[in-house]
């Protein structure tokens, strides 16, 4: 049944990334029958599927944001356990994005392709490393697939937040952190640098924060923000997404210092334009070094590239003699590239808060 | 080096002033000499050093990285040196993030193993091939990963990987510093790209903004001192008067501020001292003015300097010139400096008097921005000194006294100075506004005499005031005397710059004269403000809607007898120019009014503008 090329085994349609010896899409962006999904971030992980397959706290944190019947059916799969899909065996491996999150494995005879989904090599407290699986076709990411992304030590940067707050303890500092996976990350790297003062949630990410913890991810102690008198909250950290950060809500803070952890952040004028005080460099993405070296290590010779910078990405894949291309022109006829665009489109504005 | 950057990186983006000092005076505290004195200079503007021009940059990173890529990220970024420090391959055997370290090395995926291919850890992939590709050993790079973008696969496990120790440190501001300011042109290139390679990619910007002259943060030297003073807790004012006599990296003034030193002293036996400057009193400003708290003298139309003596180790006397902005033009004048014989600071007017009558500006002009001072030049233009106050005695400092005492010093120098060249600007006698109004409006039989067309008005000085630098508000006011005034007609406008780069603010405009076909407009000169915002707003609208032709970013704009718009065009002076058409220069013209009542037929004519010509410059 599998062909000889890969994109008869995946072929991205309108729906995601489909998979017809399989029988199931992966991380479709319409309700399909059958949906794999890598990780519950909402642009990944819709409601109103048929059968879902995802790890178990993908599908925790769907029910969380979906309620209970968010699908017709779920079934939890643990990392590198093998499941046989019509043609195909699947299986799911860390990507070390955030809690659960997964790359997808897909082989048909011996072929393998790796949707990788979102992912990122650097080191994350809250969530399993990222493995390598080699592979003869590797679906990457590229949100941040330019040579100017380069995200540094993560460390580094939670030190620069708590020099700040040592600076001004008259002040109150605001993180902006997307609320699944960033917030808890930041929370958790605060805790290794020793900082053990009770941190303070904005209610939008209470929920999540407190299934991290109820998942075993130390996190100290949390307060809600809300209620607190204005005097308490001087010398304090908050987590709130990022649009709180803007919002009338920082009213109730002491001269809030602002802050943002994305890995958007490396760029000055882009930090600037969101009127952030001290930016800091954290991604859940793999920056450049990230892409490139992973790309290089699955040793698949051909790569497919989607949501972000493409181009850059594509361009030096062929320079190093790798076939590599856009994702959303693999197998499409002209007709259905502005359908693409306009989903991709529809899918970015969450990819670009979350980065 | 990396440590100043962080502080520019923070204080950009930094909004409250008192946060920026507190930023500035927490580095301050935390950094040593002389680093700390060197970013007090950089960020007060007081080092120099030629700047590397952005082609410099462009060729650094595309020699060492994919130019499509530099392209990409240059677009996405927008500016040279972020995009370059951003991207700048890390130097191989540099320390990296933290993928995958402490983690165990990735396995292969079981499916794999039963592929066609024999299983392989990829770590062997990166280790077997290509170990050549390498620069300088370190991390080994992937075959795929070369030259830069991607260093190959940290997957990666340190111990397994060899890293080099010999790297060096990155370099101390004070390195960058020092080593700028004697590096020849060739050399920049490859030091640029040595310290690129050491330094983080804060580190790195800081750099690249430093070296290209860009470093606009929203901080003034003012703010790095005010910081510099709290310090110590000390009134920023003391650092401003001790500033002239000192250099960068200021060890001195840290030691004072930290309290274990001594106040600095002014090794320089003739500092350049920031100047006081006035405001211009406005009609409405005195009613809460006390005619009897102020001294009022005649402003003279020639050019502000500050002439300075003092003994140097010998004990000799050295003179010096100084700009009002600090810049030593006593090469232009040197027929100036042997009257300049006994120490002390004069703050005073330089003027050209011919059989002891003062010349306009407009001969002055002949003096100035010379090269070349030649015999017949001194012997045509004499050069003068008319003081108006007295910054320094010999060793005393008079700055912190009231006027009126810093008067009597003066009177008392310049007797003692007895000199031909140098004589004291006269105190204009009033007893009211009115009567000072007077004297302004015929400086001639108040007091002035023949001296009268080289005076543009009077200066208010408070009695009472010490002598500050800047421009206080308050202690000085000038009052000239009315502008002449034209009216003259909008000819070609010009984009602004910077924040009016969307607005026609630069506007020529000329007066009528006659031509071969009857009357025509001839350009008399350029203006760009003198307007309100809402003026600008009115005269960019009538400019889009009335453009006759485009030449590139200049709109002609219709200039009919009949149709366009007339500008009323207030100026300081005339001066006859064989770069215009028109013959004639104005001195600071600028908008006054918009007369959109008035018909381009009935603005001014050149003819106007040859008498008051004339009348000014008596040729």
């Amino acid at each position: 049944m599998c062909g000889m090329r890969p994109q008869d085994i995946l072929m991205p349609l309108p729906a995601g990334l489909c998979c017809k010896p399989g029988g199931f899409h992966i991380d479709p962006v319409r309700p399909v029958e059958r949906a794999l999904i890598t990780h519950g971030h909402s642009d990944h992980a819709r409601a109103g599927h048929g059968a879902v397959l995802a790890t178990q706290e993908t599908l925790d944190m769907m029910r969380l944001r979906y309620g209970e019947n968010f699908a017709g059916s779920v079934q939890a799969v643990a990392y590198g356990e093998e499941i046989r899909l019509g043609d195909v065996t699947v299986s799911f491996h860390p990507a070390g994005h955030v809690l659960g999150s997964a790359q997808i494995s897909v082989t048909c005879k011996d072929r393998r392709i790796v949707a990788s989904g979102d992912y990122k090599d650097a080191r994350d407290p809250t969530c399993a490393p990222f493995e390598l699986v080699p592979c003869d076709v590797f679906i990457t990411e590229a949100t941040f697939g330019l040579p100017v992304f380069r995200h540094g030590d993560a460390a580094g940067e939670v030190n620069k937040l708590l020099a700040s707050v040592k600076l001004f303890p008259e002040r109150a500092h605001l993180v902006g952190a997307y609320s699944l996976g960033k917030a808890q990350r930041v929370i958790a790297l605060l805790r290794e640098a020793g900082y053990d003062a009770p941190i303070h949630l904005h209610g939008a990410m209470e929920k999540i924060t407190y299934y991290y913890q109820e998942r075993g991810i130390p996190l100290g102690e949390l307060r809600p923000a809300r209620g607190m008198k204005k005097a308490e909250l001087a010398g304090t950290i908050t987590l709130a997404p990022p649009s709180a950060t803007q919002d009338v809500w920082t009213r109730r803070f002491p001269d809030p210092v602002t802050a943002f952890a994305s890995g958007w952040m490396r760029v000055r004028a882009r930090a600037r334009q969101g009127g952030i005080e001290l930016p800091l460099v954290i991604s859940d993405h793999a920056d450049w070094d990230g892409l490139t070296a992973t790309i290089a290590a699955t040793g698949a010779g051909e790569i497919w590239v989607t949501h972000g910078q493409e181009d850059a990405l594509v361009h030096w894949c062929k320079t190093k003699g790798l076939t590599a291309r856009p994702l959303d022109l693999v197998g499409y006829g002209d007709e259905d590239e502005g359908e693409t665009a306009a989903v991709t489109g529809e899918a970015q504005p969450a990819g670009e808060a979350k980065a | 080096m990396n440590r100043f950057a962080e502080l520019l990186d923070r204080l950009a983006y930094e909004p409250g002033r008192n946060n920026k000092i507190k930023l500035l005076v927490g580095y301050f505290r935390e950094t040593e000499d002389p680093d700390r004195g060197y970013a007090l200079a950089a960020l007060t503007g007081a080092l120099s050093f030629k700047h590397a021009k952005p082609g410099l940059i462009r060729d650094l990173i595309t020699e060492r990285a994919d130019p499509v890529l530099f392209g990409y990220s240059y677009d996405y970024v927008g500016d040279l040196s972020e995009t370059v420090a951003l991207m700048w391959p890390k130097a191989t055997g540099a320390s990296h993030n933290e993928s995958f370290l402490g983690h165990p090395s990735p396995q292969p995926s079981p499916a794999r193993g039963e592929g066609a291919q024999p299983p392989r850890s990829p770590h062997n992939d990166v280790e077997m091939t290509e170990v050549g590709e390498g620069r300088t050993g370190g991390w080994v790079p992937s075959p795929l990963a070369g030259e830069g973008e991607g260093e190959g696969y940290r997957g990666r496990d340190r111990s397994e990987i060899p890293r080099t120790h010999n790297n060096p440190p990155p370099p101390t501001l004070t390195d960058v510093v020092t080593t700028l300011r004697t590096l020849g042109k060739a050399e920049l290139p490859a030091q640029l790209a040595r310290w690129l390679d050491e330094l983080d990619e804060t580190g790195r910007w800081a750099l690249l903004k430093l070296v290209t002259g860009a470093m606009r943060i929203g901080i003034s030297a003012r703010l790095a001192k005010t910081a510099a003073a709290a310090l110590g807790d000390k009134d920023p004012h003391e650092i401003e008067l001790m500033w002239p006599g000192l250099s960068p990296p200021y060890l001195e003034l840290f030691a004072w501020l930290e309290g274990r030193g001594d106040k600095p002293v002014n090794s320089d036996p003739t500092p350049f001292r920031p100047v006081m400057l006035a405001h211009a009193v406005e009609d409405s400003d005195f009613a809460n003015l006390d005619a009897a708290d102020f001294s009022a003298e005649w402003k003279w139309d020639g050019i502000r300097v500050q002439a300075v003596a003092g003994r140097d180790a010998h004990g000799h006397i050295q003179a010096r010139l100084y700009s009002r902005t600090g810049d030593d033009i006593t090469g232009s004048f040197p027929d100036l400096v042997p009257s300049l014989h006994l120490p002390g600071a004069i703050d005073g007017e330089l003027l050209v008097l011919r059989d002891g009558r003062v010349q306009t500006f407009n001969v002055l002009q002949q003096r100035l921005n010379r090269k070349v001072v030649s015999p017949k030049l001194i012997k045509e233009f004499p050069i003068h000194l008319r003081a108006y106050d007295l910054l320094g005695d010999d060793e005393n400092d008079l700055r912190e006294l009231p006027f009126t005492e810093r008067r009597s010093h003066l009177e008392a120098f310049v007797a003692k100075l007895n000199d031909p060249r140098i004589d004291l600007s006269p105190t204009v006698p009033f007893a009211s506004w009115e009567e000072l109004a007077a004297a302004r409006a015929d400086p001639k039989s108040a007091g002035a005499g023949d001296d009268a067309d080289a005076v543009e008005g009077v200066m208010l000085k408070r009695r009472d005031a010490p002598y500050l630098p800047g421009r206080p508000k308050g202690p000085w006011w000038k009052w000239k005397r009315d502008p002449h005034i034209i009216d003259a007609v909008l000819m070609y406008a010009q984009r602004g710059h910077g924040k009016r780069s969307s607005y026609y603010s630069d506007y020529t405009f000329g007066v009528w004269t006659r031509g071969e076909a009857g009357d025509e407009l001839v350009p008399v000169g350029k203006a760009y403000f003198g307007f309100t915002d809402e003026e600008l707003l009115q005269i960019d609208r009538f400019v889009r809607r009335n453009t006759t032709e485009k030449f590139g970013p200049v709109r002609h704009v219709v200039h009919e007898a009949d149709q366009g718009l007339v500008l009323e065009v207030a100026f300081e002076g005339l001066q006859r120019s064989s770069r215009h058409k028109s013959g004639v220069a104005m001195r600071f013209p600028r908008i006054s009014r918009l007369r959109w009542d008035k018909p381009p037929r009935e603005a001014d004519r050149l003819e106007t503008l040859e008498r008051m010509l004339i009348s000014m410059t008596g040729s």
